[in-house]
């Protein structure tokens, strides 16, 4: 069983990388084909750096990235205590079911339908181009706040409201209140509202097609080529950001494990 | 959290001296034409075809970049993959751009929308180089709105290794023989020409009844082909994943260059013939920058290196009389007159047709 | 204490406007767009146009369906296996799982044409074995697969969660209670896991009936689902504006639909309710 068990997980991962690895391989092809291997190069790396297009659309993606991230971890995590704090049920319900809009709908209809208000008020205030850096944003935006509400909510359910009121009553303002006692124990949903929000902008393709006008971000970038050649410059670009990832990923959950470990004695005693 | 910190300056250090090298060797160019710097700063947007200009790529040269160099002119270049999908960015207003590069019949369409700037020619100086054949063509009787970029044919590529000798006809796109195997265009108006072609009709009829006769053919044919491309048809010609396809000219012979396998004809039954322009833009925010980005489009040195690149003939007599020139009096690219095939221009159509054919191909795509 | 729980219920206000005005004002606009014609009156034509799309549609769910089908059965056991691990392996594996997710699915998807093509290493190995080239792509198959590989790990990631926090003491009384492997498996497991199961499926059927990148490349533009129709019919302009929105409207009114459905089997009420 355990045997079984194992090769089953193997077949999947397999699965899972067997692209992955044929990326890797190709950005180190010698030839500018992803179909034919000819034999082992670094130009495609070195030829990176000449790659003005594609280093301004890793530029484009990290920058949105990052805003969208920041601007809806922020927003986010105020809808979220907001949220908390409202009692009737009606109009507590009412915001949910919206902050699941964009989360359950089909990436495509939440695109267009983005797209057609950004032309729409480009229209109206009589702009020669609608789209562009800010619409992209407010569209990584707009997708992102779900998942960080959605992360933070249920933190602050488990905080007891008590230690709020402690802190108010022991002198506090509630911007200190909440800096001070809620923030430290939500700050685990925070973050990870963070880091999803951070992966979605990264890697989102079909909003942005839609919304970015010539603010091209990497996956557009990366659409338009595969529908010419693509060529090994976007393997070895996908490889050095795999690489990044993957190392820091697994170092991360490395460090988590020793500090757990290193934490166990404490808690028994 | 230290490790962590460490392995992320290490990153940045890395590709920071990724990005510290530099690749790109400038030419030595000889320029006809005067160039100021007076417009240095100021960004040039210009929406080219893809794969449609030399790019530093291959050690070619980068003609982006040379005209940044001469100009101080920051040039934001991006690609669109067909005139349809240009046309549709510009008309909703999402994007603006400054040069544009559509074939003739959309400027035929933009000109008749307004779209395009008159361009003051007496900046362009070097447009006495464009051969006289290629001036006052249908879609501009006047020379205002477009300098020719460059012209081609449609024709069929076939890998001779996989199917031997095949017929010079659109037929064999049809023929049962080679099911699988065979590609055609994912772009209504050039698939529907294929099927025109072989009815003999006219490619800018408005008899809705020959669009249906043409779409009828289209679907027929549609359970033989492998799939309907556009510039994918690159690597799937080049390895042998596809044996026959239609596809310009001009990138027939780039593919020739990764297998010598691939041969070309134009069919019998006659063809299309195209002229990419480049326009500008009513719209346009840099309109003396892309005058002057154009008329360096034109220098010979750009135009032969352009022209190299690309692998379409050039309407530039600098470039057709330089016995340099690598694909000097290239008989696929500049038949002999006795061996140029029947050739139709694409022309804009009303509006109504346009639709009528827009709608027929999506049902073939559904069908 | 009124006046506090104000003041933090004021907080929320900023999210509450830039929803209505970048979730519920497209959505009504795109209705908008669905009712009218391109001179903006009001019309019904767009949706009776939308009778030519029932192939694609068709399509489209049958092939999400497939697609999720083939996702859950896969991803099952792996989660399961998974938390038969070591607590460190786990979260390793876990890991191992996601990091595919922040590679950009474009690349990854048209990494299986050199894996698929008929001159693709499948074919070219088989070639060596003396097999004749198999016709792995351009057909729905391949698009299927590019659906399944691309979602897989919104299946596992969903379910192993649920899986991972299964009280061990359940299982071991079903066995005390005499219960065989499958009948623990259908009476205890499957129940309990069925939250994870209803999130999985809901993420991998969403993005599989409205994509639009994979049956182009893997199905080589042949077949055309709901979200290529979408796109052609964006990027032919303005024109085309109105019926593409009410195309989009009904992909949305299905995908809600589902929703609704999949959350009746679901007793989770966490805030996971919609409409």
């Amino acid at each position: 069983m355990k045997a079984l068990a194992r090769i089953y997980i193997a077949l999947i991962i397999f699965f899972l990388y067997a692209p992955v690895a044929v990326m890797i391989v190709f950005s180190f092809n010698s030839s500018s084909s992803v179909w034919v291997f000819e034999g082992f190069s670094l130009d495609w790396y070195t030829g990176l750096v000449s790659d003005t297009l594609m280093l301004n659309a890793l530029e484009h993606t990290l920058i949105i990235a990052v805003m969208s991230a920041v601007i809806s971890t922020v927003l986010g995590t105020a809808a979220a205590v907001g949220i908390t704090a409202i009692r009737n049920k009606f109009s507590k319900k009412a915001i949910m079911s919206v902050t699941q809009i964009p989360m359950m709908n089909a990436d495509i209809v939440t695109g267009i339908s983005l797209m057609l208000l950004f032309i729409f008020i480009g229209k109206i205030i009589g702009l020669k181009e609608s789209l562009g850096f800010f619409t992209v944003l407010i569209a990584h935006i707009t997708f992102n706040l779900p998942y960080v509400i959605l992360s933070v909510l249920p933190k602050l359910r488990q905080t007891n409201s008590n230690l709020r009121e402690a802190a108010l009553d022991l002198g506090c303002n509630p911007v200190q209140a909440f800096f001070k006692v809620i923030m430290p124990s939500i700050s685990t949903g925070i973050i990870t509202g963070f880091i999803m929000a951070f992966t979605l902008s990264l890697d989102d393709f079909v909003i942005s097609y839609f919304t970015c006008g010539h603010y091209q971000t990497l996956p557009i970038i990366i659409y338009s080529m595969t529908k010419k050649s693509v060529k090994p410059d976007a393997y070895a670009l996908s490889t050095i950001i795999f690489v990044a990832v993957f190392v820091l990923l697994i170092l991360y959950n490395m460090i988590q494990t020793k500090n757990e470990k290193r934490k166990m004695p404490v808690r028994q005693v | 959290m230290k490790k962590i910190s460490s392995v992320v300056v290490c990153v940045c250090m890395l590709l920071g001296l990724l990005l510290s090298g530099c690749g790109y060797q400038y030419a030595d160019l000889d320029l006809r034409g005067e160039y100021t710097r007076d417009l240095e700063g100021t960004t040039l947007t210009v929406y080219n075809w893809g794969e449609y200009i030399s790019d530093g790529s291959e050690d070619s040269m980068d003609i982006n970049r040379e005209f940044e160099k001469l100009t101080g002119i920051e040039v934001n270049y991006l690609t669109f993959e067909s005139n349809e999908t240009m046309y549709s960015q510009l008309k909703n207003g999402g994007v603006n751009y400054d040069i544009v590069v559509p074939s003739d019949y959309m400027i035929e369409r933009m000109v008749k929308e307004d779209m395009l700037a008159e361009l003051d020619m007496s900046k362009i100086t070097n447009y006495d180089l464009i051969d006289s054949q290629y001036k006052n063509i249908f879609f501009d009787p006047d020379n205002k709105y477009s300098v020719p970029y460059s012209v081609g044919m449609v024709g069929i590529i076939y890998n001779s290794a996989q199917v031997g000798e095949i017929d010079h006809s659109w037929k064999v796109l049809w023929d049962e023989k080679y099911k699988d195997m065979t590609l055609n265009f994912n772009n209504p108006r050039d698939a529907f020409m294929t099927a025109q072609m072989i009815l003999g009709q006219d490619v800018n009829t408005t008899n809705e009844a020959d669009w249906e006769e043409a779409a009828e053919l289209l679907k027929q044919g549609k359970a033989n082909l492998q799939g309907y491309v556009m510039d994918e048809i690159y690597s799937k010609m080049e390895t042998g994943e596809a044996s026959i396809a239609p596809y310009y000219a001009g990138d027939y012979l780039t593919m020739l260059e990764n297998n010598a396998d691939l041969k070309f004809f134009y069919p019998e039954e006659g063809t299309n013939i195209f002229m990419d322009s480049v326009c500008v833009l009513k719209n346009a925010e840099n309109y003396e920058a892309a005058l002057m980005y154009i008329n360096f489009l034109l220098e010979p040195d750009i135009a032969t290196a352009n022209a190299e690149y690309i692998g379409y003939a050039s309407p530039n007599t600098a470039v057709i009389n330089n016995e340099d020139y690598y694909y000097y009096q290239n008989p696929i690219l500049y038949p002999a007159e006795d061996e140029m095939p029947e050739v139709q221009y694409f022309h804009d159509i009303d509006s109504e047709t346009r639709k009528k054919y827009e709608m027929l191909w999506n049902d073939i795509k559904l069908y | 204490m009124n006046k506090k729980s104000f003041g933090s219920r004021l907080v929320a206000a900023p999210y509450i406007v830039w929803s209505a005005i970048f979730i519920i004002v497209p959505l009504i606009l795109m209705i908008y767009f669905a009712f009218t014609d391109t001179d903006g009156g009001f019309t019904f034509a767009n949706i009776s146009e939308i009778g030519k799309y029932k192939t694609a549609f068709l399509i489209s769910i049958v092939y999400a369906a497939a697609a999720t089908v083939i996702t859950l059965i896969l991803a099952y056991p792996m989660a399961y296996f998974m938390t038969k691990l070591k607590i460190s392996s786990q979260r390793m594996l876990m890991l191992i799982v996601m990091i595919p997710m922040w590679m950009n699915f474009l690349i990854r998807t048209y990494s299986w044409i050199t894996i698929l093509s008929n001159t693709g290493l499948i074919n070219s190995f088989l070639g060596k074995l003396g097999i004749g080239p198999l016709k792995l792509m351009y057909n729905p198959g391949a698009v299927i697969l590019g659906m399944v590989y691309d979602f897989i790990p919104y299946m596992i990631l969903p379910i192993y969660s649920v899986m991972s926090k299964l009280d061990k003491s359940l299982l071991e009384a079903a066995e005390d209670l005499g219960s065989n492997a499958f009948t623990k498996f259908r009476r205890v497991i499957f129940p309990l896991t069925r939250p994870g199961i209803i999130s999985g499926i809901t993420m991998v059927f969403v993005p599989s009936v409205s994509t639009f990148y994979i049956s182009q490349k893997l199905g080589g533009n042949k077949t055309m689902l709901i979200g290529d129709a979408i796109e052609y019919l964006f990027n032919l302009g303005p024109d085309y504006y109105n019926v593409a929105s009410a195309i989009s409207l009904l992909l949305m009114c299905i995908i809600l639909v589902c929703l609704f459905i999949m959350n009746r089997f679901s007793d989770e009420d966490d805030g996971g309710v919609i409409v």
